[in-house]
């Protein structure tokens, strides 16, 4: 239980190291992070299944800080700490072409990692609030690091909604903390129980929702993402996409609904519809797209939808979905921007109808790219079409065939819009095709290639072996989230 | 005007030249009372951080950069949160926990002494460093510097420089 | 009462971010939004002739308990204006570099993202 505070302090302290020593020689940022985000990685690895509550400073639960691991935090925390660790990999090769300033990258990389991996693990909402604000910040930065009109433009909306959501979040805060007295999450959930639920209650959960929403990019409040995704740089890309609107937006909410306010029908209606709206609405704005990874960028807001409606069906069925295609999405999600990354490097384009026959060029890049499409399509035997498949089980299980009708739709939909990428990027060619250049088009070096490679073997491999260890996999997950306020209650404070 | 001296007039140089000593000092009286008083780490850097800025304003950039340079204080910026953050690993070293009080655990003090508290006065320095660099080197960034492309390639220049090239 | 008038500086904040095609206004209106919330904090914690809340080994733990302030809003607060401060600084380069390339403070002009 000690090592969990050094996934938050590890990443902090490089982030910090990094700028010190790594002006003088040129290949120890990339280093220094690579090993710094592996051992975050096996910290993440050793923490999965175990339990337990780490008091900051040694204060006990209600008076002072505490961090949380349980079956939840450790699924996420496992998913941030690989694909933080593969986009390094990636960053290494392709920051030295297309980008300068690596010591800044890495340093802004690390403090969004340390803000994640906190933002999971904390028990408190002013904690919660202020490694949010972390990721965030680091998150606003990089996504205007490349100083061009566009991305300065996307990073600034981005700044605006987002901040606009975190005082939101903060004014919700605030007025839990005036209700109750107290900011520890299991706390302000006994007193919850204790004093019933009231107007100032309904006013700092409403105020919560939408700034948690906000930030998990579901679809009326979703206009910042299709802009601040594709302006990133690719890992950048596979970070926001793959983990930061999982680990500050849908886990926080997530957690917040189920175990500090306890799940109610009403908020799980809220959950469905507006699982539904990001499904269809990310997926049709998603076709019309030719920018290769603003349509990536409009497919996350679609996934989002599938995972929330997965966690507003409140079956254990569908909690199993939601969380399934949340570890689902971070995979093919995160491979489908390394790719898209790969094509730029090479191309220099995102434009998919300046690219054509990559298949003949960059058979790792196509072929990873064709087993992500499949799997986030929705195609057996890859794992987007077993987790999305226990979802509309568990909304045919519910009751509620017409859910399970929306979620095939989607999934039909979305396999429409990755077959034009294939048709145009890799299979065929676009309409501003130039054979020319096409000549001298290779694929990536092996470094970037590696990451590909690992997580299409994650795509394949996860959906035929998780199959039969479901249970066990996310079963502690599962757990935490059924159990509802009152275990997470004694848990925390042991009463 | 002709050939214009950096910064501005003589009389706010002259109060300038008086005064600065006094506000550096009082930013660290009030970083090292932190923890007996109202103040602390982050007030007390803001007050030393506004010393360096009043000499960029009133005495031009080059004489402040002289003073603590931008990779200084760059370096400065890395060193305080490094410092923080080890004196929080500490209290995992010695205590078991982190950010455990580990000074006022093992050699209890008084209160109101200078050096009470355990650790809170390290924290504070350690903050006062990081926040006192922090402040003054988003200053310089804001004020001075601008990103240009210079044949294709992006380059850090001053303000100033760029005003000639015009 | 005092309360309330905190939420319309909320709002007022809430409007300007929203609403206004100036870059510089919008940011004013964060700054607005997030110093109304830091307002709300420390007023939860206000207390009519309260005094400040440092103990030593003789107070009287009753009669401190019965007068002093409630410390933990002046930490969240002073949390927050630090962050704010982050953003704030974030916005303000972000905004002078916007003004470089587009040279212009007004929103409506830049428009190269649509879609």
């Amino acid at each position: 239980m000690g090592n969990v505070i050094l996934l938050i302090a590890l990443p902090l302290a490089m982030a910090f190291f990094i700028p010190m020593v790594g002006r003088k020689v040129r290949w120890l940022p990339d280093v220094l992070a690579n090993i710094t985000t592996l051992g975050l990685f096996v910290l993440a690895g050793q923490s999965w299944g175990r339990e337990g509550i780490y008091t900051m400073g040694g204060w006990p639960a209600p008076l002072g800080i505490v961090l949380v691991l349980d079956g939840l935090s450790a699924l996420l925390l496992f998913i941030i700490n690989l694909i933080s660790f593969l986009a390094t990999l990636f960053s290494v090769d392709y920051l030295e072409k297309l980008y300068t300033s690596k010591l800044r990258y890495y340093s802004l990389f690390l403090l969004m990692v340390a803000g994640m991996n906190g933002a999971v693990l904390t028990g408190d909402f002013f904690n919660l609030f202020v490694f949010l604000e972390i990721a965030s910040i680091a998150s606003y930065a990089l996504v205007g690091f490349g100083c061009e009109a566009e991305e300065l433009e996307a990073s600034f909306k981005y700044l605006v909604i987002g901040s606009i959501a975190s005082t939101f979040i903060l004014l919700g805060v605030a007025l839990l903390y005036g209700r109750f007295a107290t900011l520890n999450m299991a706390d302000v959930a006994s007193a919850l129980q204790h004093h019933g639920f009231d107007q100032v209650s309904l006013f700092a959960l409403v105020l919560l929702v939408v700034g948690f929403c906000t930030k998990a990019a579901l679809v009326p409040f979703h206009a910042w993402l299709p802009d601040a995704h594709p302006s990133a740089p690719a890992p950048i890309s596979a970070m926001l996409s793959g983990v930061l609107i999982k680990a500050i937006g849908i886990y926080a909410l997530v957690r917040l609904v189920y175990n500090v306010f306890g799940i109610s029908p009403l908020l799980a209606s809220l959950f469905t519809y507006l699982g539904v709206i990001s499904m269809m609405a990310g997926v049709l704005l998603a076709l019309g797209q030719w920018d290769f990874k603003r349509l990536l960028a409009y497919h996350s807001i679609s996934q989002m939808g599938y995972v929330i409606l997965g966690f507003g069906l409140a079956t254990p069925l569908g909690l199993l979905g939601g969380l399934f295609h949340l570890l689902n999405h971070s995979l093919f999600k995160s491979l489908l921007f390394f790719d898209s990354g790969s094509v730029e490097y090479e191309t220099g384009t995102r434009n998919l109808e300046k690219m054509g026959n990559l298949v003949q060029k960059m058979p790792v890049t196509s072929g990873s790219s064709l087993m992500a499409s499949l799997s986030i399509s929705g195609i057996p035997p890859f794992n987007g079409f077993w987790s999305k498949l226990v979802i509309i089980l568990a909304a045919v299980q519910a009751q509620r065939p017409g859910l399970a009708l929306w979620a095939v739709a989607g999934s039909i939909l979305t396999l429409a819009s990755f077959s034009k990428i294939q048709r145009y990027a890799f299979w065929g060619q676009g309409k501003d095709f130039d054979a020319k250049l096409w000549e001298g088009w290779k694929e990536v070096p092996v470094l970037m290639r590696v990451p590909l490679l690992v997580l299409a073997v994650l795509c394949l491999g996860s959906g035929l072996a998780l199959w039969h260890g479901l249970k066990g996999l996310f079963g502690p997950a599962i757990s935490v989230l059924t159990d509802g306020p009152t275990a997470y209650i004694a848990k925390v404070l042991g009463r | 005007m002709n050939e214009r001296q950096p910064g501005m007039s003589l009389v706010v140089q002259t109060v300038t030249r008086w005064l600065k000593g006094f506000i550096f000092l009082y930013g660290v009286y009030v970083i090292l009372y932190g923890h007996l008083s109202p103040g602390g780490g982050f007030a007390g850097g803001v007050i030393v951080a506004s010393t360096f800025i009043l000499l960029t304003l009133s005495f031009g950039r080059e004489r402040a950069l002289g003073k603590l340079g931008k990779l200084m204080a760059s370096e400065l910026d890395s060193f305080g949160a490094l410092l923080f953050l080890l004196i929080a690993v500490l209290g995992t070293a010695i205590g078991g926990t982190f950010f455990l009080n580990f000074i006022e655990k093992n050699w209890p003090t008084g209160n109101f002494h200078l050096f009470s508290a355990g650790i809170i006065p390290l924290c504070n320095i350690a903050i006062g460093i990081k926040v006192a660099a922090s402040l003054f080197m988003i200053f310089i960034i804001l004020a001075v510097i601008r990103v240009q492309e210079v044949r294709g390639k992006r380059k850090l220049i001053t303000t100033e420089k760029r005003r000639k090239e015009r | 009462m005092i309360y309330a008038m905190c939420f319309l500086l909320f709002l007022i904040g809430l409007y300007g971010a929203t609403c206004k095609k100036n870059i510089v206004k919008i940011i004013l209106g964060l700054v607005i939004m997030e110093y109304a919330v830091n307002l709300f904090l420390i007023l939860l914690g206000w207390r009519t002739n309260g005094q400040a809340p440092i103990m030593s080994q003789q107070t009287d733990l009753p009669a401190f308990t019965a007068t002093a302030v409630d410390p933990i809003p002046q930490a969240l607060v002073l949390t927050s204006i630090v962050i704010g401060l982050g953003i704030l600084s974030l916005m303000v380069a972000i905004a002078i570099r916007l003004y470089e390339r587009y040279g212009t403070f007004d929103i409506t002009e830049m428009r190269r993202l649509k879609g």
